[in-house]
Parts: C-alpha cells; structure tokens; sequence
C-alpha cells in the first residue's frame, strides 16, 4: 500500500463507494485494511452469518469507536482482526501481512508483539495481584514498558498488590488497559470495555483508553452499543446484521471527561 | 520469577485440598508398587545372598544307610562338583520348662568344623568343639521361641536314648530358612527343632559308624540337575535310597520361592490396578481443573502465549502434583516395606534382611507415576491448549452451557425444585457424571478388592480347619504298624474317635512334570480327614484309584482318567501306574488320596497304617499327652488348633497385612475421589447455588442441591464398584495360586459393604466439607465475579 493510496474506508459494496476509500488527510499510514470479510457459525444444523463482506481500514494513531446492535458482529470483526478467530473468506492485512493466510504460530506472535486486548469482563486473572496481571503480559513481549508505569497511566499507582477480588470492577477494567498497554502495542483492541460497568467509572476507562491512545499515538478500537461514546472518538464504524453500515467522521472529538450517559 | 510461575504455585495453593487428594491418589499407587516390588526385590536378593554365601546345596539325598567308602565312587557322578555326607536323625527334645513334646531333626556337622556345603551362619556361641559329644548347635528360631542361649542344656532323645546336651551356639542354615516339620505347612518352632552335632557322636549315638544316610552336593558350573540326581539315584538305590531332589523339592527352599513367586505375582498386579485407577482419576480431576480455567486460557493465549509455553505450564501444575505424589508415596512404602520385612523375617530365617530402596524401582515408580499422569493429563492439556483464543472475548458461562433435551424438558418450569436441578445438572452433561461415577465406582472396586483379601483368606482357613481337618490331633509313627492301633488308641484318656491312615512318600509323574508330594491312604469314607468335591461337599474314595488335590492335577496337565506314574519313595523302589480317579478341591496344601487297603496294596504290604487321628476330649488333653509319648513308635503329636493358629498368624503377618495397607489406601483413594469430585461440582454450582439463596431459598434446600448431586452420583456408583471389584478379585485370585494355599474366589458380604460403605462415609464426609464452604461462601462476590 502506497502512501497515495492511503484511503479510509467508507462504503460497502451496495453503496457504490469507492472499495480502497478516499484518502484521509492528517491520518498516519494504515494498519488494519480488511477486504471482503466473511465470517459464518456453523452449530448443528444452523449456519449463522456473524459477518457478511465487511471492508474497513484503520489508521495508525485513531481511536475508532465501532457500534452496533447486540449481535451485528462487532466482536467477530474485532477478533479476526486481532488474530484470535479466522475469517471465513475475504482478507485481513496488518500493515501489508495477511492475517488470513498466517499460522497459528504467527498469529500467536503477531498478537503478542503488536496487539493489545481489553475485553468486557476484564479476564483478570484472579490469582494475580495488578501489577502480576501485568507482567503475565510485558514478561514475553519484546518492548514493554515497566508494569508499575503502565498502572500509573491507568491511575492504579497505589493498588499495584491488590487481587482482582480486591478491586471495583472499574479498577479491573483499568488494570486490564494497563495489561493491554504495557507492551506497547501498536493496537489497542477494546470489546465493549465498559459494558460492565456504571457510567461514571465507564467514563474513568474511556479517559484511560483516550490517554493511551494521545499520549503513546496507539490506533484503539473500542466496540461498543453505547452511542454516546462514539463522540470521543476520530471516525464512528457503525455495524449491521454483519454489514458496515456507515462510517462517520467526527470533526471534533470530545473528550471522555465532558461525555455521560 | 516470571507472573506465569507466581500463578502456578498460587493455583497450586488454591487448589491444595484437590491437589492433596491428587497426590494422595498417586502415592497410593507407589506405595503398592514400592512395597511390592521392594519386598520382593529385598527377599529375592536376601535369599541370593545367604545362599551364595553359605554354599548352599543344590542336590540332595536321603537313604537308609550306606558306608562312608562310597563317597569316592559319588564323586565320580559326571556334573558333580562337591558332595558332602552325612547323617541325618529324627529326634525327640525335652526343653527345661516346656511340657509339650518337641520333634527335632538333628544332623551331623564336620567334627567342630564349618561344612563345604550348606555352612552355617553363627547368630551366638561357637560350633562344638571337636571331638565334643556332647555339644549341639540349634536353630535360631527354636532358640528363639524358647529364649534359649549358648551354654543351655538340653535333653536329646536319639533312637530311644536320651542324652544330655549343651548348646554350644545358635545358628542359621540356607537348608532351613523356612523351618518346618515334615507334615507341617506353617513353623511351629516351639515344637520343632534343627539340630546339629559332631558327626562322631551321633554316628555312635544313631548307629551309623562309617556310614552315612544324606548327602547334599553342589554341581558344576553348566551341569544338569537331572542328570546327576539320575546319576546319585543309581548309585544309591542298592543302599535304600529314599530320595534325590533338587532345590525345587526341599521344603524351605519350595516355600520361600512360593512365596516370592506371590510377591512377584503381586508386584505387577497390585500397583498395575492402583496406577490404572490413579491415571483415571487424574484424568478426570485434571480435565475439570483446567476446564475451570479455560477463560485464563483463552486470555493467556490472546496476549500471545504459545501453545508450548502454556502445555508446559499445565504439565508443570500436573508434574508438581505427581512429584510430591511419588515423594510421599516412596517415603511412605519404604516405611511400610520395612515394617512388612520385619513380619516376613519372622518366618523366614535369615541372618539379616538385606532391605533396600533400589533406585530402579524408585525409578520405575516415577516412570509408572510420569506414564499415569500422562496417560491421565494429556487429553486435558491438550484440551486446555486447543482452546480458541476468540474464548477470551466471549462471556464465560455461557459458552459452557450444553443443552441436553432434558434440560430443554425441565428447564424453567421447574427451577425451584432443587432435586429437578440436581437431576438437570447431572443429565446435562451425562459424559461428566459418567466419569465422576466410574471413578467412585473405581475407588469402591479397590476396597472390595482389598476387603475380598482379608475375608477370602479368613474363609480359605475356615474351610481347611472345619470341613477339610476335623481332628483334634494327628499322630505320626516312625514305621507302618498293624492296624489293631486305632483299638490301643480308643482306649487312651480322652479319646473320642480315631481314624487311622497310611502315608506314602512317593513322586508324581505325569509327562516330563514331576512333584514330589505325599500319598495319604484313607477309609473310604474318612470323616476326620474329609475329601471335598468341587461344591464343598465330603465326597467317598473310590475303591480303586488315586484323587489328587484339583490344583495339583491341572498344575501336572492331567484329567480324571488319566494314568499317573507314580514313584514310591519309601523301601525298594517302584514305579506303578494308577489312573486318576477323581479330584479333591482344598483350599491349603497339596496332596494324593487312594483308599488305604488299596495303598496297602499298592506297597505290597499287609493292612499297616503309620498315622492316626483322634478327636479328644480337651480337659484330659494333658494326660493323654503323656500316655501317647510313652506309646512306643509315635515320631510326632500335631494339635491341629495349634497349626490352624499358625497358619492364620502367618496369613494375618503376610498376605492380610499386606491386604490391610491396600485396604488403607484404598479408603484414602475413595475420599480423594469424591472429595474431588464435590469440590469440583462445588466450583460448577458456587454461582447457581448463591444466586438461589439470594432469591430467597433456604439454605438447606441449596445445601440439598450440592449435597444431593454427591449423593446420587455415589449411589450410582455403587452397583458399578461392586461389579469393578469382582474384576479385580478375579485377578489378585488368579494370580495368588500356589502349591502352599488358593484363595477362593468368594466375595463376602462384608466385600460388598466395605465397598459401599467406604464411597457412603467418604461421601459424607466430603458432602459435610462442602456444606461448610457454602456456609462460607461470600453470595456477593461470587454474583459479581462474573457480569
Ligand atoms: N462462537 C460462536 N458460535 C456461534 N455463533 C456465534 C459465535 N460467536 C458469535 N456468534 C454469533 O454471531 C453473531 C455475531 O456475534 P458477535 O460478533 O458476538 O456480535 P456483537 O459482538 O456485535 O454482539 C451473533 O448472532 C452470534 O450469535
Ligand atoms: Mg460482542
């Protein structure tokens, strides 16, 4: 990919946009472009289409907000891309590496070198203190930052040695931002990360993932239902019945701090 | 250490109480494999030793007499490497103290010298000094039994002369490890005795100057057994050989292989079935412990942990557990091993017990432990491994759920009837239940195992001594008298009955199987000495025709109507042939039966008998003990409550001891498995059971639903370890087979009991421990762990 071809993604076949998308001014160079993703459950009998053609790029340093109904298949999209699942057909590429065609030895690598997760139930794990739950993640990546620095940017400085049973569930939140960013990752993948919690320590989280994703230009993507949050962020994906429905420029972000819901 | 490590020693003190029982689980199954195989090994070696040492014979002989000059023509036996005569006299003791007559056999040594062949290992004291007559060494044991020590006295009756004696020392012999009398099966050494003097003086004493009427050699290095006892049999016969034998054939030497074929025996098969269950049961406990932790899994696997790193961190969890089995498993059966070596030293006379924990078998424990568990974790591993990262993103709970067309049923609609739940959870996931009850039915198979030793034991005596042995007494005489015997004998203090017999010495032949045993003549219908048919039940000798005990007749290959050949082994010797009429089932010893008019005719002799029985009325017991030693002719009394004592005792040091320890192990087995298996089903239900009582259910209908999936899982297991029990009996009852007792294969009440009965309390006790921690249990945090 080019640096004129740096396009955002802007339409779905149906809408007759352009398939590359137009080019984003002021945005860095892509790091996820996924073209044609499908993705179908088969239980039994029952073949569910959890993705049905999806396009969509990201660019390094944006925080992406992606919306949707419960079911329309944010998490599945959010998955491939982090190489957890497997598309069904079509293409994912990280920074011009297909994902799609990758091993599971290299997706294994290629998630502990350059993806970090957040995920709605925090996945804490309950015999680590905070800052353990942190080195589980900085002691195999290449690059990471001191696990005490990454709870002191999530605001845990003085809970560094309590156990998850010992913290509010905005705290475990905040600790598994602080795991997902002390490897420094060039990806913050969030699903739902305030699903779980109340408004006011949601928007703590969000201020965290807003910090991270200005202070240390990490490209984060944050799923979520919750439209409000989609003002805090540089462009709103909004998904369908594993569609893209629209994508939407934000001129100016708010930030998490000014949002409630 | 890396937050990976931190969390395998925190998961590991979390799980201690399942971790304790996994491991418990495994050092039971060393522990069988360590006290089998180390007992074994440690009588094996032992024997070996002594035997080496001692120059331990391997041809012997026994004859009526022949002179000290054919020894030069012995030597001349192609294959024969050193042979030793020497005289050899059954003797009656007088013990200082003791009132029961004691049988002894006193043999002749070197004059104050070491033997070439069978040497003696001096416990105390000094051989006799040469030319001493009046100087014997003994047996330990019976020094033992009688605390006698070197300097005693001792009166020694030889051939109807009674002669003064010293004890000069106390000695053991490779020829009497296991010392008993010639009719005998179990020791007595209170009433038996080994002796030996200078051979000077018992020639002069026995009347055998320049003679001798044993020999014992040593073969060379390659020679055949057979050859030279074929070899010393002809040279002999004209001096009224008695017998030739090997080792095979001495009784010590018969019944210490016996018994190390036994041990051997349940070398293999006692840790096999205990490591089978132990990797079982690890499966089982493995796979739910890793299935807890499936989320942290996926979670691990999203960060980038590889597949390699996290195997090896759950092979880690599951080898640390297996490793702290084995540790405790080869401290605790070397412990039991010694303690068991201890009761064998009892029974087999050897200087030391060369105890020893060999490497190997530690070894072989950790490698059977390591196969066990891999056996057991590998599939769970694997599984644990095969989790898809995307897990991570998904809610947890349910993930887990399957629906089962029976929950669909119930599902709702009867949700607040807590044993609806309980039959809802167990039939949601019937492969689990399945496991969790096979695996109680295992533990419950082992204890009727265990239990089935102890009773069939008990029952195989009770068989041998109420329907089998009747008598009171059994009396031998040194030569076959008339039989108007049994009329003097009525009439003796205390006599109720009597029933005499005629015994022969002789050796079966069948094909190339030899065995050397007894020929008991009997009236047709013996009712002291009964002769049991394959259903227990006294069966009449035919009039023509040798039985033969059943195990015997199968171990020599021969079916009823089969023609034995039969070597009489007393006076000249003959070979007839008689057909085989039938067999004799007996639980303990082995032996041929033909009616004693035809065993009369069999030896070309007249109505003769050399045995008798007598029941006796016990308060005259002691007078009629004096009148019988005065009879002449009589070579030895046996009380036959003397020797059922005996044979229990040793029963009860041995093979029950050893059944005990598995029974032990077998209990603690059974508690770890259903303790595991509540605390696993705890776990499952902690969140369904608190949100219940949050609702508002009381805490017993909860309790219930916890408490009652244990119950019914144990009660279905029931019926399965008792049919996984009868399996194992019928293979320790397969391999503990022998010339000295069968088991039965007769699975007791009791069996049954102690088998339900150990999975009942051990459920009890486990479904109390968690009824405490639901009691424990903090609702809040449990509901706000997950959502
Ligand atoms: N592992 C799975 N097996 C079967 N169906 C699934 C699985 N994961 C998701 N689905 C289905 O795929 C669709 C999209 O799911 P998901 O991506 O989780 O949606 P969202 O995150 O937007 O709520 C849903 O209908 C869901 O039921
Ligand atoms: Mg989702």
């Amino acid at each position: 990919m080019t640096e004129g071809a740096r396009a955002r993604m802007n339409a779905e076949p149906g809408q007759g946009g352009d398939p590359v998308g137009t080019s984003r001014p002021g945005a860095g160079s892509i790091v996820f472009e996924a073209r044609g993703l499908t993705k179908t459950y088969r239980m039994g009998e029952v073949r569910i289409e959890a993705l049905r053609g999806v396009d969509l790029t990201l660019y390094e340093g944006e925080l992406v907000v992606m919306l949707g109904a419960s079911g329309s298949g944010k998490s599945t999209l959010l998955n491939i891309m982090g190489g957890l699942d497997t598309a069904t057909s079509g293409t994912v590429c990280y920074r011009g590496q297909d994902l799609t065609r990758a091993s599971q030895a290299a997706l294994t690598a290629f998630r502990r070198d350059h993806v970090g997760f957040v995920f709605q139930f925090y996945n804490l794990i309950a015999s680590l203190t905070a800052r353990e739950n942190v080195e589980i993640v900085t002691d195999i990546s290449p690059h990471p930052m001191p696990a005490e620095r990454a709870l002191e940017l999530v605001g845990l400085a003085d809970r560094m040695d309590h156990f998850p049973s010992q913290m509010s569930g905005g705290e475990q939140q905040r600790v598994a931002i602080a795991r997902a960013i002390a490897k420094q990752p060039a990806v913050l993948l969030c699903d739902e990360p305030t699903g779980a919690l109340d408004s006011r320590t949601g928007i703590r989280v969000l201020e965290a993932l807003e910090q991270i994703n200005r202070e240390l230009r990490t490209t984060v993507a944050i799923i979520t239902h919750n439209a409000m949050i989609g003002e805090m962020a540089d462009r709103v994906v909004r998904l369908r019945d594993g569609l893209v429905e629209s994508v939407m420029d934000n001129a100016h972000r708010r930030t998490a701090s000014e949002m409630s819901w | 250490m890396r937050a990976l490590d931190r969390k395998l020693l925190r998961d590991i003190a979390t799980l201690k109480g399942q971790a304790a029982a996994i491991a418990m689980v495994i050092a039971s199954g060393v522990m069988t494999l360590i006290i089998s195989v180390t007992t074994y090994d440690a009588l094996r070696l032992t024997q070996q030793r002594f035997y080496q040492d001692m120059h331990f014979a391997e041809v012997f002989a026994e004859l009526k007499r022949a002179p000290e000059s054919l020894v030069e023509r012995l030597r001349e036996t192609p294959g024969l490497n050193l042979v030793e005569t020497r005289i050899r006299a059954p003797v009656r003791l007088e013990v200082p103290g003791f009132d029961d007559p004691v049988r002894g056999l006193l043999l002749s040594l070197p004059d104050g010298r070491q033997p070439a062949l069978n040497r003696f290992h001096l416990r105390e004291g000094d051989l006799p000094e040469s030319g001493r007559s009046d100087q014997v060494v003994v047996s330990d044991a019976f020094a033992e039994a009688h605390g006698l020590r070197a300097g005693d006295a001792l009166s020694v009756i030889i051939d109807g002369r009674l002669s003064r004696v010293r004890i000069s020392g106390i000695v053991l012999s490779p020829e009497f490890v296991y010392q008993i009398a010639p009719t005998d099966l179990l020791p007595d050494y209170r009433r038996y005795a080994i002796l030996w003097m200078n051979r000077r003086a018992l020639a002069r004493a026995y009347g055998m100057d320049g003679a001798f009427n044993s020999i014992v050699a040593s073969l060379q290095a390659g020679a055949s057994e057979a050859g030279v006892i074929d070899g010393l049999e002809r040279a002999l016969s004209p001096y009224g050989l008695v017998i030739a034998h090997g080792r095979d054939d001495l009784h010590s030497h018969r019944f210490l292989s016996d018994e190390l074929q036994q041990l051997r025996a349940q070398a293999v098969i006692l840790p096999g079935i205990f490591m089978l269950v132990s990797a079982f049961l690890l499966n089982i406990v493995m796979t739910r412990i890793i299935r807890t932790q499936r989320e942290q899994i996926a979670v691990l696997k999203a960060f980038g942990y590889g597949n390699g790193t996290l195997a090896a961190h759950f092979g880690l969890l599951t080898g640390l557990i297996v490793l702290t089995g084995w540790l405790l498993g080869v401290v605790l059966g070397a412990w039991a091993a010694s303690g068991l070596m201890t009761l064998y030293a009892e029974y087999f006379r050897f200087p030391e017990i060369r105890f020893r924990l060999q490497a190997w078998v530690m070894l072989l424990a950790l490698g059977v432990a390591g196969a066990a568990a891999l056996i057991g974790t590998g599939r769970a591993v694997w599984q644990a491994v095969a989790v898809p990262p995307a897990e991570a993103m998904r809610p947890a709970v349910p993930a887990r759920f399957r629906r089962g067309w029976l929950e669909r049923k119930l599902f709702g609609r009867l949700l607040d009837q807590p044993t609806r739940i309980i039959v809802r959870n167990l039939a949601r996931q019937p492969l689990k239940s399945g496991l969790s009850v096979l695996g109680i039915a295992m533990s419950a198979g082992l204890l009727m195992m265990g239990t089935y030793q102890l009773d069939a034991v008990d029952h195989m005596i009770d068989t041998q001594y109420r329907l089998v042995n009747r008598m009171d007494v059994q009396l031998s005489f040194g030569n076959p008298v008339p039989t108007r015997v049994a009329g003097e004998l009525r009439h003796l203090p205390g006599v109720t009955a009597v029933e005499t017999h005629r015994s022969v010495p002789v050796r079966l032949i069948a094909g190339h199987r030899r065995y050397a045993t007894a020929i008991l003549g009997l009236d047709e219908s013996p009712g002291l000495r009964q002769l049991l048919d394959a259903r227990q039940r006294p069966q009449r000798l035919p009039p023509e025709g040798l039985l033969l005990t059943d195990y015997l007749a199968r171990d020599l290959g021969l079916a009823v109507g089969d023609r034995v050949e039969v070597e009489v082994l007393e006076g000249p010797r003959r070979r007839v042939s008689i057909p085989l009429a039938g067999v004799v089932d007996e639980p303990i010893g082995v032996s041929a039966y033909m009616t004693r008019t035809a065993l009369n005719r069999v030896m070309r002799e007249g109505p003769a008998v050399n045995g008798a029985w007598l029941l006796i009325d016990q308060d005259q017991s002691q007078a009629l003990f004096d009148s019988l030693w005065a009879l002449p002719g009589v070579s030895s009394i046996g009380l036959i409550s003397d020797a059922e004592r005996g044979i229990r005792e040793y029963m009860g040091d041995t093979v029950q001891m050893f059944a005990l320890v598995f029974v032990l192990l077998a209990g603690s087995i059974a508690f770890a498995v259903v303790y595991n298996t509540a605390r696993i089903t705890f776990a499952e239900r902690a969140r369904d059971l608190a949100t219940l009582e949050v609702l508002g259910h009381s805490r017993l209908a909860v309790s219930w639903i916890l408490i009652g999936e244990i119950v019914i899982l144990t009660l279905l297991a029931i019926p399965l370890g008792w049919a996984i029990g009868a399996g194992f009996c019928w293979a320790i009852n397969h391999a503990f087979s022998m010339d000295l007792f069968r088991i039965p294969l007769l699975i007791t009440p009791r069996a049954f009991a102690v088998a339900a009965g150990g999975v009942v309390v051990a459920s009890s006790i486990a479904s109390l421990m968690m009824a405490r921690r639901l009691g424990r249990l903090d609702k809040v945090s449990v509901l706000k762990a997950v959502e």
